[in-house]
C-alpha cells in the first residue's frame, strides 16, 4: 500500500543479486572470524577483544550498505537523521553496559 | 512398545496435578466444541477466507483484542490462584513448584501476551482510520505479525499441559533459568514463545512507523497528527530500538542452553548480571511502549468527553517523545543492588526522576483539558478519570523507588510489587479499557452497556486499592516478591487477606465486562450516526462499523481536530461543501500465507524447545518456502470498482 498510485517508485533500485551475495559472504566471514578467535586464541585478551569490536563495527556497515540501502531512497535525509538516532542507542548500549558491569569485572 | 509408549506421556505431558489434568479436560473439551460448531454450521470456509486469511487492519485489530481478552483471562486465573495461597499462612493450596510456574506465566503473559497484543489492537483499529489511510503501510506484514504473535503465545501457554511452565521468574534470570537449574523444556518455551511473537512485533513496530509517515491523509502536517497517533509513533519508534535487545539477549540465553555456550553462566568466563543489563535495556522501554499509547488514548477520551481541545498538543507531543528517548537511560534502576560505582548508580537515579516530569506535564495537561469543560461521565471518560490519581501514586511511588539508598530496603519488595501494578493496572490496563470502550462502537457498531459497565468500572477500582494498599504495607513489613508461604508469626496475614479479597473483586469486574459484550452485542445500543461520542477526529466522520476500505474519498485536513471543525462550519453555515468525485479503490488481497508461514514457525519452535534438531528444520524449510513463495507473488492487490464503493456506502446510510 506504501507508495500506491506511485509506480514510478518500483524502478528505484534494491539491489543486484551481486551485491546481495557480496553482502551475504562478507557478513559470514565477519561472523566466523570472532568465533574462530575466541574458540582456538591466537591473540592476547586484549587483541582479541579489539579484533572482535572492530569486525562488529564491519557488520554494522557491510549490513548498512549492502542490505539496508543507506544510500539510496527518495528522501535521504530521514535515513540520516534514523542513523544518528539509532547509533545514539547503540552506543548507549554498549557504552552503558561497559560502564555499568566494568565494575563487577 | 505400550510401555515406552506411556512412558513418553509421562515425560512429554505435565503429570501430577489435579488442577492441570482439570486443564487439560477443559482445554480438550474446548477444542472438541469448536471444531464441533464450525463443521455443524459449515464455517470452516467463512473462517478461512474471513479471519485467517485477512489483510485488512480492522478485523486483524479485533483479533488481537480478542487472544489479549483471552490472556487476561488466563493471566488473571494466575494471579487468583497466587492470591489464593496466599491468602492465609501455611497454606497448601499450591506447592512451592507449582507457585513458581504460576508467578513466571503471570508475568509473561500480562506484559507480552496480553498488554502488548491489546495494544497492538488499538494501533490496528484505530491508527489507519485517524489518519484517513485505507490499511496500513503494509498489510501483508500486518497479517505475518498478528500470527507470529499467536503461535508465539499458543507455543508459551502450550508449557503448561505438555512438557512443563518455565519457573524462572517472568524475565528468566541466569543462572536459575540455566540448564543446570532448570532442566527441561520449560524455559525454552519461554524463550520461543517470546522469540517468535518478538518477531512480529518488531515488525508490526516498523509497519505503523511507516504508516504514520508516509500515509498520512494530504493536509495532516505531522504537527496536525490526532494525539493518539503521535503517541502510536513514540511507542514504534522505542519498539524498534528496543526489541532487537530482547532477542539478541534471549538468543544468547538459548545458546547457553542448547549449544553449551558460556554467555550468562556462573563458569568459563560468562556473567549473568550481564544478562539482567541486556534484559532491563528492553525491559525498561518495554514499560514505556505499553504506556504511552494509553496516555494517547487518555488525550483523546479527555478532549472528546470534555468537548474542547486537548490543553497543550505541543507540550504532549514533546512529552510523548521526549519520553521515547529518555526511557533509554533508566534500565540500571532495575538492579540497584547489584553493586556498582556511585557515579552509576547516581546518573541512574536521576535519569529515573528526570522521566518523571514529562509524565507529570501531562497529567497538568489533561487536567486544564478538563478545567471548565463540560465533561459528560461516559465509560472510556470514567476510566480516564479513575486513571489519573492512580497513575499519580504509582508514579510517585516509583520515585521513591528511584531514590538509590532506599531502593536497597524495597528491592524485590512487595512495595515494588504494588508499584509496578499500580502503574500498569492503572495505567495500562485502564488506558486499553479506555480506549476500547471509546472506539468499540467504529469497530463493531454499537455501544457496549453503561449499566453492566459501570458494575465493571467500580468492581475494578475497589478491587484495585484493596488489593495493591495493602501490599505497599507489607512491603513494609519485610514481606519480599516470590514467598509462596509464611508463617503465623510474621503478621502478614490479615494484610494478606485483604489483598486476596481484591484480587477477587477485580476478578469479579472483569466478569461483568464478558458478561457487557455479550449483553451489548444483542441489546447495545446501536450507533448509526458513526460519531456516537461527538467526537473530533477523522476515524469518527466514517460510517459505523468501518466499511472495508474505510474512506470513500480520502479527506483533505485543516486543522488537527478537523473533523470538529467540519461539524462547526456546517454549524455555523461557513462549510463549503466540495464536489465529491468517487475514484476505484486500491486494496490489498487476502493472503493464507502468513497463517501458514506461522505455523511453521510454530512447528519450528517447538522443535527447538525440546531441542529436537529435526523438527525445527522442517519448521525453517517451511519458513524460508513461504517467503519463497511470497516473493514471486506478483497480483497481491486490486481495486474496488466505483459502483461497489457507491453501493456499500449507500447500504450505510450515505450518498454519493
Amino acid at each position: 500500500m506504501a507508495n500506491h498510485g506511485n509506480h514510478s517508485s518500483h524502478a528505484e533500485s534494491h539491489g543486484s543479486l551481486k551485491s546481495y551475495v557480496i553482502g551475504f559472504i562478507l557478513s559470514i566471514v565477519l561472523t566466523v572470524i570472532p568465533l574462530v578467535l575466541v574458540m582456538n586464541p591466537l591473540f592476547s585478551k586484549t587483541a582479541t577483544y579489539i579484533t572482535i569490536m572492530i569486525m562488529a563495527i564491519l557488520q554494522f556497515v557491510v549490513q548498512l550498505f549492502f542490505f539496508m540501502h543507506i544510500r539510496e531512497g527518495e528522501k535521504p535525509r530521514w535515513n540520516v537523521q534514523t542513523l544518528i538516532l539509532g547509533l545514539f542507542i547503540v552506543l548507549t548500549i554498549i557504552g552503558g553496559s561497559i560502564w555499568i558491569m566494568a565494575f563487577n569485572v | 512398545m505400550w510401555e515406552s509408549f506411556l512412558e513418553f506421556c509421562s515425560w512429554f505431558f505435565v503429570t501430577g496435578d489435579p488442577l492441570i489434568y482439570g486443564a487439560m479436560v477443559s482445554i480438550a473439551l474446548t477444542m472438541v466444541a469448536i471444531v464441533f460448531v464450525l463443521t455443524k454450521y459449515k464455517k470452516w470456509g467463512w473462517l478461512w477466507r474471513e479471519w485467517l486469511t485477512t489483510v485488512d487492519h480492522k478485523k486483524i485489530g479485533i483479533m488481537y483484542l480478542i487472544a489479549s481478552l483471552l490472556m487476561l483471562f488466563r493471566g488473571g486465573v494466575d494471579a487468583i490462584l497466587m492470591r489464593v495461597q496466599l491468602a492465609f499462612p501455611n497454606l497448601e493450596f499450591l506447592h512451592s513448584d507449582h507457585y513458581n510456574a504460576i508467578f513466571t506465566t503471570h508475568g509473561t503473559i500480562m506484559i507480552l501476551f496480553m498488554a502488548m497484543p491489546m495494544m497492538f489492537g488499538l494501533f490496528n483499529m484505530v491508527v489507519p482510520l485517524q489518519l484517513g489511510a485505507r490499511d496500513v503501510a503494509f498489510p501483508f506484514l500486518n497479517a505475518v505479525s498478528f500470527w507470529l504473535f499467536m503461535f508465539g503465545a499458543m507455543l508459551f501457554n502450550l508449557s503448561f499441559v505438555i512438557g512443563g511452565s518455565p519457573d524462572a521468574g517472568w524475565l528468566s534470570y541466569p543462572p536459575l533459568s540455566q540448564n543446570e537449574f532448570s532442566p527441561g523444556p520449560g524455559q525454552n518455551f519461554w524463550i520461543w514463545g517470546i522469540q517468535i511473537s518478538g518477531i512480529g512485533s518488531l515488525a508490526t513496530g516498523i509497519n505503523f512507523i511507516v504508516t504514520i509517515l508516509k500515509m498520512r491523509a494530504p493536509g495532516m502536517k505531522l504537527m496536525k497528527m490526532p494525539m493518539f497517533s503521535w503517541s502510536v509513533f513514540s511507542s514504534c519508534i522505542m519498539i524498534i530500538l528496543a526489541f532487537p535487545i530482547l532477542t539478541v539477549t534471549i538468543a544468547l540465553l538459548y545458546l547457553d542452553r542448547f549449544a553449551g555456550a558460556h554467555f550468562f553462566t556462573m563458569d568459563g568466563g560468562g556473567n549473568p548480571m550481564m544478562y539482567l543489563n541486556l534484559i532491563w535495556m528492553w525491559g525498561h522501554p518495554e514499560v514505556y511502549i505499553v504506556v504511552v499509547p494509553a496516555f494517547g488514548i487518555f488525550s483523546e477520551v479527555v478532549a472528546t468527553f470534555a468537548k474542547k481541545k486537548l490543553f497543550g498538543y505541543k507540550s504532549m507531543v514533546a512529552a510523548v517523545m521526549g519520553i521515547a528517548i529518555l526511557s533509554f537511560f533508566t534500565w540500571a534502576h532495575h538492579f540497584f543492588t547489584m553493586g556498582t560505582s556511585a557515579s552509576v548508580i547516581a546518573f541512574f537515579a536521576i535519569t529515573t526522576m528526570l522521566i518523571a516530569i514529562p509524565t507529570g506535564v501531562k497529567v497538568f495537561n489533561w487536567l486544564f483539558t478538563m478545567y471548565r469543560g463540560k465533561i459528560s461521565f461516559k465509560q472510556p471518560m470514567m476510566w480516564t478519570i479513575a486513571f489519573i490519581p492512580c497513575f499519580v501514586v504509582g508514579g510517585a511511588t516509583g520515585v521513591m523507588l528511584s531514590v538509590a539508598p532506599a531502593d536497597y530496603q524495597y528491592h524485590n519488595s512487595y512495595f515494588l510489587i504494588a508499584h509496578f501494578h499500580q502503574v500498569l493496572i492503572g495505567g495500562v490496563v485502564f488506558g486499553y479499557l479506555a480506549g476500547i470502550y471509546y472506539w468499540w462502537p467504529k469497530l463493531f457498531g454499537f455501544k457496549l452497556d453503561e449499566k453492566l459497565g459501570a458494575w465493571g468500572f467500580w468492581l475494578w477500582n475497589i478491587g484495585f486499592y484493596v488489593c495493591f494498599m495493602p501490599q505497599y504495607a507489607l512491603g513494609f513489613m519485610g514481606m519480599t516478591r516470590r514467598y509462596y508461604t509464611y508463617g503465623w508469626d510474621y503478621g502478614w496475614e490479615s494484610l494478606n487477606l485483604v489483598s486476596t479479597v481484591g484480587a477477587f473483586l477485580m476478578g469479579a469486574g472483569f466478569v461483568f465486562q464478558v458478561w457487557q459484550i455479550l449483553y451489548s452485542i444483542k441489546h447495545g445500543e446501536r450507533d448509526t450516526t458513526g460519531d456516537p461520542w461527538n467526537g473530533r477526529t477523522l476515524e469518527w466522520s466514517i460510517p459505523s462499523p468501518a466499511p472495508f476500505y474505510n474512506f470513500a474519498v480520502v479527506p483533505q485536513v485543516k486543522e488537527t481536530d478537523d473533523f470538529w471543525r467540519v461539524k462547526e462550519e456546517k454549524a455555523n453555515g461557513t462549510y463549503k461543501e466540495e464536489p465529491v468525485h468517487l475514484e476505484p479503490i486500491h486494496m490489498p488481497k487476502n493472503s493464507g500465507l502468513p497463517f501458514i508461514m506461522s505455523v511453521f514457525w510454530f512447528i519450528a519452535g517447538f522443535g527447538f524447545v525440546w531441542e529436537w534438531v529435526w523438527m525445527a528444520a522442517i519448521g525453517m524449510i517451511g519458513v524460508f518456502l513461504t517467503m519463497w513463495a511470497r516473493s514471486f507473488q506478483y497480483d497481491t492487490d486490486y481495486y474496488v470498482p466505483v459502483d461497489e464503493v457507491r453501493r456499500t456506502e449507500a447500504s450505510l446510510g450515505r450518498v454519493y
